[in-house]
């Protein structure tokens, strides 16, 4: 039924006539990882259902009198849990059984939680989860928690093997046709709206599906080895696979609104896997403020899509892209409506991808368990908002003041995130600072009208990244292992706990420090290429060399403020190589602060956990080859395999609608000559980076995390405070917002409330009355009767 | 009517002036007297007087009066049998019949 094709659709004609690619079952893509979820959803029901303590029969009142000792039958079922388990009952890791541990932690920060004596085995490990494993008894797992080992990531590897030939079908076929469109049924047709619930195939979706699907595949691996101790493996599985389908439908989807349903799916599931561990209350405050943030975003893609379909008439990017270049609909060119659908769609793309001023969320989603970290929050979902933009770049070309906004908010993102990373002690946090940071990267690329740079360097971060995040968790895997297994309550995250790791933790060390060099930008790493191209398209940008340097915003010319990008970007670009340095030196290098007896437990696990890794560090090492420019001296050179510029040609078909618009309202650009002083700032100032943060920091003598200070002097108190922003939020919405909520409860319970009472008091009142007339003799009531017989009679005589 | 059987007839007038009388009796039965046995008398005399009528008109109305009122009759026995069963289910538990006293459902 899904693979129904239907060509009702008039922009479907537009395109599918003369199309040279068949796609092979394109449903199947997204069906795959749907199909996984649906199994392993049963597998987590059945395993909470067999985790549920037994419960006494209902209406048996001899029941209580056997199990005397702990209560009535009426009593809590989870004051059952551990006596019968004790019985013999749960013979499995049960979700059940550890909600007894540690429901009273609130770490509102780390030190209160980790001394938390209540419950000393559980405190330390905020992201972990192998609470039960040493709780779980030894023998055979329950098919529950074996069985999502082979369904998650085999579905996704079979998605990844269908997007792989859908990718070389799709490279086979001459000239320009690489679109193909699939259709499964027509979800909506009001008057002239028309969406169909449609895949399109195009070579910026099967690119980025062979992102999700490759990198995910990866993930899901990893996540095997990360996650099979923890009693809810099955949910944890059928959420990650839940998330690819949506990630799939928002990547794949031919129009907005299928886009949408992708993009409140990843929101939904990017909440649940925050706060997959729900019981601390930290965590689930962390999947509400990453909801509540997107709902802000979605409202602005919502709004976008209502003023795109009222201006230009339609919602799937063929036809609109069509409407937008025929000129049919007078949508003037950088007119203030086009301006106010890109930046509503980027307001969206701010709340997606965790940018100015919607990027509070991001820091916190690391919550979440260390591979969901790596692929929603680092890898796949932030990076929608790029996608977006990179998807409506015909709609971002024709509003220059909006492209502008877009890339400036992407080079303070850049900085203030990379600022923010300078002073973090978390791993994951510095990681996570790391992703704002990129992708400030990325929309600064894409808002510069530099599209393919920015899907160079997103498809490059999801390397790196995902990389770096699944060695942070095989080093929190290690370290919590090691504290675990010494009753040590430390902080399994915090980088003044490591020191001296790559002695026992070798592979993982490697494949970081290779995405270090590729994420700081040292050639030729993947990462110089991509972030290199960023930073040349702003400094080619303030010389005159794009569309966008004649623009203005604010009254000031797009030269300038690319200018502006591009020095922000380059110290950016300098503040992660010494963060990324950092967190290296700290967590790999030096003397080991673990502790004595811990040390002995630090050591790497199965394969589970270096596969992905070595995977994921070579693609970081060599992915940049993909996409070398040819026109830049120095770089040119290093174009070692001869696929320079692959990206650029494989991803034309999709950016030539905003190269019109641009040729058509600019002018061409003409031939220009590529400095080669961007390419020297660049290299010194990735390795610049690294080398400053191995002078300062590699000899100093560092504390455990109880000992030593988070920050020395005002300025690291800021950084590590996060500049104060979400106080600074709090203050300035997060009150506001309750004391006016507070004033509308109480007119609501005043004002409104007294009015609806009112009618009731009324009627009481009404009633009391009446009701006298009731005497509850039956002799009255006979009187009443004859009476009104009477008077009935009496009338029909009368007339 | 008087070549049917050459007996003096009842005149009609009496027949259903006697109906209404032991009507007005039943309905005032009712409103006045409380004890709940001579209310199911009150009530039993109304149907009889409507007996009375649909008889005393059948040979004008036709034959569907007097069936009519062995309907009624069933009704009426039914009626009782029915009452007096709650009647005695009422006296078990208040040991009276007056129904002033049974005013329970009242606000």
């Amino acid at each position: 039924m899904l693979l129904l094709q239907e060509a009702a659709h008039a922009a479907e004609a537009l395109i599918t006539t003369d199309n040279g690619f068949e796609p092979v079952l394109p449903w199947l893509i997204v069906g795959l990882p749907l199909l996984g979820f649906v199994l392993n959803g049963l597998l987590s029901v059945l395993a909470a259902r067999r985790a549920l303590p037994k419960l006494p029969p209902v209406g048996d009142p001899y029941y209580d009198h056997a199990h005397d000792d702990h209560g009535h039958a009426a009593a809590p079922a989870r004051a059952h849990a551990p006596a019968l388990a004790a019985v013999g009952g749960a013979s499995e890791p049960s979700e059940q059984e550890s909600l007894d541990h540690g429901t009273d932690a609130h770490p509102v920060d780390r030190a209160a939680a980790r001394h938390d004596a209540h419950d000393v085995h559980d405190a330390h490990g905020h992201d972990d989860a192998h609470d039960a494993h040493d709780h779980a008894p030894a023998g055979p797992k329950p098919f529950t928690h074996t069985l999502p080992s082979l369904i998650a990531p085999g579905v996704l590897i079979g998605a990844f093997v269908l997007a792989v030939l859908n990718f070389l079908k799709m490279r086979g076929v001459e000239g320009t046709h690489h679109f193909a469109l699939s259709s499964a049924w027509e979800w909506m047709s009001v008057d002239t709206l028309r969406v169909a619930a449609q895949l399109q195939l195009d070579p910026l979706s099967i690119l980025m599906t062979l992102i999700i699907t490759g990198v995910g595949s990866l993930i899901h691996i990893f996540s095997i080895g990360y996650m099979k101790e923890d009693p809810g493996y099955p949910r944890y599985m059928a959420y990650l696979n839940l998330f690819v389908f949506f990630m799939l439908i928002l990547v794949l989807g031919s129009s907005y609104p299928v886009m949408f349903v992708g993009w409140e799916g990843v929101g939904l599931c990017s909440y649940l896997l925050i706060g997959f561990w729900f019981k601390e209350k930290a965590n689930a405050d962390a999947g509400k403020k990453a909801f509540i943030v997107n709902r802000i975003g979605d409202f602005g893609f919502l709004i976008a899509m209502f003023l795109l379909f009222w201006n230009v008439g339609a919602l799937d990017f063929a036809t609109v892209n069509h409407n937008l270049l025929s000129g049919e609909k007078m949508v003037a060119f950088g007119g203030a409506m086009i301006t106010a659908v890109a930046l509503f769609f980027f307001l969206g793309a701010t709340g997606k991808s965790a940018q100015i001023p919607l990027f509070i969320w991001l820091p916190d989603a690391m919550a979440g368990p260390t591979p969901v970290s790596a692929l929603i929050h680092a890898a796949t979902m932030v990076t929608a908002g790029v996608y977006l933009v990179v998807r409506s770049s015909v709609i971002f070309t024709m509003a220059p003041a909006a492209s502008l906004v877009v890339a400036l908010v992407g080079a303070l993102t850049a900085i203030f995130a990379a600022s923010i990373g300078l002073k973090q002690w978390d791993i994951k946090k510095v990681l996570a600072y790391s992703t704002v940071s990129q992708l400030g990267f990325m929309f600064a690329a894409v808002g510069m009208g530099a599209y393919v740079a920015g899907v160079f360097h997103l498809m490059t971060h999801a390397f790196f990244k995902a990389c770096l995040f699944l060695g942070s968790g095989a080093v929190i895997h290690a370290m919590h292992h090691a504290l675990h297994s010494t009753h040590n309550p430390a902080d399994a995250q915090d980088m003044r706990n490591m020191g001296g790791l790559r002695k026992y933790l070798p592979v993982t060390f490697v494949t970081m420090a290779i995405s270090t060099l590729a994420i700081a930008g040292v050639p030729p790493f993947s990462g110089f290429f991509s972030k290199d191209e960023i930073i040349g398209a702003a400094w080619n940008g303030a010389q005159g060399h794009s569309f966008l340097s004649g623009a203005s915003l604010f009254g000031i010319e797009g030269r300038y403020w690319m200018g502006f990008i591009g020095g922000t970007l380059s110290i950016a670009a300098f503040m992660t190589a010494f963060y990324m340095g950092r967190m290296m030196i700290y967590t790999f290098f030096g003397a080991n602060r673990t502790g004595d007896e811990e040390r002995k437990h630090l050591h790497e696990t199965d394969w589970t956990l270096k596969l992905p890794l070595v995977v994921l560090g070579l693609l970081a090492a060599f992915g940049g080859f993909l996409n070398v420019e040819t026109e830049v001296p120095v770089v040119r050179s290093l174009n070692l395999f001869g696929t320079g510029e692959a990206l650029h040609h494989w991803l034309e078909p999709v950016i030539a609608g905003a190269s019109e618009v641009a040729n058509q309202n600019v002018g061409e650009l003409g031939e220009f000559h590529h400095a080669a002083w961007p390419i020297f700032l660049a290299i010194v100032i990735g390795l610049g980076g690294l080398a400053t943060a191995w002078l300062l920091l590699s000899r100093r003598a560092l504390g455990t995390a109880d000992t030593q200070a988070a920050y020395d002097n005002g300025v690291e108190k800021t950084l590590y405070n996060k500049w104060y922003i979400d106080e600074a939020y709090d203050a300035a919405v997060v009150r506001p917002v309750r004391g006016l909520s507070r004033l509308f409860a109480r007119f609501d319970m005043g004002v409104l409330d007294w009015i609806v009472d009112l009618f009731g008091r009324l009627a009481q009142i009404f009633g009391v009355a009446f009701g006298r007339l009731q005497t509850g003799q039956l002799n009255t009531y006979a009187f009443v009767l004859v009476v009104g017989v009477l008077i009935v009679l009496g009338s029909f005589v009368a007339l | 009517m008087n070549e049917m059987s050459g007996v003096a007839q009842i005149p009609l007038s009496y027949t259903l002036g006697l109906s209404a009388i032991l009507f007005g009796i039943g309905v005032a039965g009712v409103i006045v007297r409380r004890n709940a046995i001579v209310l199911f008398m009150c009530v039993e005399l109304m149907l009889n007087a409507v007996n009375l009528a649909f008889v005393a008109l059948s040979p004008y109305a036709g034959l569907q009066g007097q069936i009519f009122v062995f309907f009624v009759i069933a009704v009426a026995a039914a009626e009782a049998a029915v009452g007096l069963a709650i009647m005695i289910a009422v006296f078990r538990h208040r040991e009276s019949v007056d129904m002033k006293n049974f005013s329970l459902l009242r606000w």
